[in-house]
């Protein structure tokens, strides 16, 4: 049973249909791409995975551990806490607010104290702070930014930026992991070292991971699967290979064959 | 670590009792007079103001303007009970009702208005504050309409000023610090990216709105058991904007900047007293001035903890050495 099942997605904005009728399956511990020229409908798929759309029609149920959850229709919070996580294709991370803060605040979900604690700092406010604490830590170790913790977001190097909302992102415990062009802005360098700690974070955390990129060197070598769209449709899914030799890929990118002119 | 944080614990423990023990002996020996007195209580009172409209706009980033309106309904709710049935017990009743009230009325006007944002909830949150004010008007045999309630008994003293201005603070500062608290600051840093980190926005923002007006019920009824009188004027537009201009002058987003505002203001406002034909333009302008040089208000952001009090006095130990 796959752990995502979206069947015929549709999101309509007035006239513009901007996604149409995209259906796909994501299996448990899958690393699967979505591609697209500019414009395809990449980020508003997420947006609708997420919650910040309400689809126009379509389901998309979420299988966790046998127990299926549908999701359409959710508010953002609610899809979080049924384990989908996110990071967004123009970095929102809390700016203001310490590289530590950032992460301890999505760790939210999973606190374990009322708001009379929180009010009276009774004991299990202690307990489960220094629990937060150290998670948190524990998971800006794996992102090489504890010696960072103190440091405001905003005045992160950009690459760092990215990792942070990754780390962020995984602070809420998700079982499926949505990357919106987390190679955007990073040069190849940067970009392989990327690959490397999706690939391991995806071991680490047992998760199943969507990610949006436009870099293809990454795309083509991290994901086992590729879903391309074009204008709102699916136009394709397959292997890489499969992918890079797709006829109607090719189009989509590069314009179609005039032919013997 | 727990032998640290339990010195540091004594040492703002002793900070507070010091403080009263202090004032109360001022006030006994009668160096702070009744004059002075009253500008101690709209002191207190205006920390309890600032800090919890802090919470909502400072913290939360819920730009409010009607937090005069959760003010009269504290003291309405005290004044009337009190003026009932003047004994001790019924003045506490008063302030809890009255700020248990000022807490409903600010879930019921939270839930549909914080759907607003920036401009359009401050002028949603002023409507609100208005409808409040032209109800008490009107409510003419139980509010005594616009002339007010006069000869309100007087039960608030130093002491319960004391508690109530402390206790409201260490409240809202241990709320801050804890993952609720974080939840609502990370409302006003990203609301969406906060919503998708599993935070329910819609929740943490009017619970922030309650409790903020939960707090001025309480000082609403403080002001009416202090200053015998209360009117629906007094609650109007300006008491609103006076509350805001203690937060933005503070700091969004500093409990103590609040603080030192409102006592800023208020000794401000004292000393201008002789000086009543050009009080207010002077005000004006020493407000002026300080947002041109300090547009972040005093403190930004932050706060002054007790390590400010430790390093000045090992600059001052460090003096004495010298010499």
């Amino acid at each position: 049973m796959p752990l995502l099942k979206v069947h015929k997605l549709t999101k309509s904005f007035g006239g513009l249909t901007a996604v149409l009728n995209v259906s796909m399956e994501l299996k448990q511990g899958e690393l699967v791409g979505l591609i697209g020229p500019n414009g395809a409908g990449k980020t508003t798929v997420f947006n609708l995975l997420t919650g910040v759309y309400v689809p126009t029609s379509g389901s998309i149920i979420l299988n966790k551990g046998g127990a299926e959850q549908e999701l359409q229709g959710l508010k953002p919070h609610r899809i979080c806490k049924a384990g989908v996580a996110r990071t967004f294709q123009n970095i929102r991370l809390f700016k203001d607010l310490t590289v530590f803060d950032n992460v301890r605040i999505a760790m939210h979900k999973n606190v374990r104290y009322g708001l009379l604690s929180s009010f009276l700092h009774l004991p299990s406010y202690h307990r489960e702070e220094k629990r937060i604490s150290e998670a948190t830590m524990e998971l800006l170790k794996i992102f090489k930014l504890d010696g960072k913790k103190d440091e405001y977001a905003k005045n992160l190097p950009y690459g760092e930026q990215r990792h942070l909302e990754i780390a962020r992102a995984l602070a809420t415990n998700p079982s499926l992991l949505l990357l919106d062009e987390p190679a955007a802005g990073m040069n190849p360098a940067e970009t392989a070292q990327l690959t490397e700690l999706i690939k391991w974070i995806r071991e680490k955390f047992n998760l199943t991971i969507l990610l949006i990129e436009h870099d293809m060197s990454l795309v083509m070598k991290v994901c086992e699967r590729i879903y391309v769209l074009d204008y709102g449709i699916l136009i394709a899914e397959g292997t890489p290979d499969e992918i890079r030799s797709n006829k109607r890929v090719i189009e989509a990118y590069l314009g179609e064959d005039v032919g013997d002119a | 670590m727990k032998g640290i944080l339990s010195a540091q614990f004594t040492r703002r423990l002793i900070l507070v009792v010091l403080t009263y023990v202090i004032v109360q002996l001022l006030i006994s020996v009668n160096i702070i007079n009744d004059y002075l007195q009253a500008t101690l209580t709209t002191i207190c009172i205006n920390i309890i103001l600032a800090v919890s409209l802090n919470l909502i706009t400072g913290f939360t980033g819920q730009f409010s303007l009607g937090h005069a309106g959760f003010m009269s309904i504290g003291a309405y709710t005290c004044a009337l009970l009190i003026l009932k049935d003047p004994t001790l017990p019924n003045f506490l009743l008063g302030t809890l009702l009255g700020a248990l009230l000022a807490a409903l009325v600010g879930f019921l006007v939270g839930l549909p208005t914080l759907r607003l944002r920036g401009d359009y909830l401050a002028i949603a949150t002023l409507g609100m504050a208005e409808i409040i004010r032209i109800m008490f008007i009107n409510m003419d045999k139980i509010t005594n309409g616009p002339r007010g309630l006069s000869g309100i008994p007087r039960f608030v003293n130093w002491t319960w000023l004391f508690i109530f201005t402390v206790g409201t603070v260490l409240l809202i500062r241990n709320f801050l610090r804890s993952s609720h608290g974080r939840a609502c600051i990370a409302i006003r840093e990203d609301e969406i990216a906060a919503e998708t980190m599993g935070i329910n926005t819609t929740w943490y923002k009017v619970l922030a709105f309650v409790i903020g007006a939960f707090c001025a019920g309480i000082a609403g009824a403080l002001y009416a058991s202090y200053f015998y009188f209360i009117k629906p004027d007094l609650f109007g537009f300006l008491k609103s904007v006076d509350i805001l201009v203690m937060v933005v002058l503070g700091g969004l987003g500093s409990i103590s900047g609040s603080i030192l505002a409102a006592i800023l203001l208020a000794v401000i406002s004292t000393l201008l007293q002789s000086f009543s034909e050009i009080r207010m333009i002077l005000y004006a302008l020493i407000l002026i001035v300080i947002m041109i040089f300090r547009p972040q208000g005093l403190l930004g952001s932050k706060e002054i903890s007790l390590s400010v009090f430790n390093r000045l006095s090992r600059l001052f130990a460090f003096e004495k050495e010298e010499k």
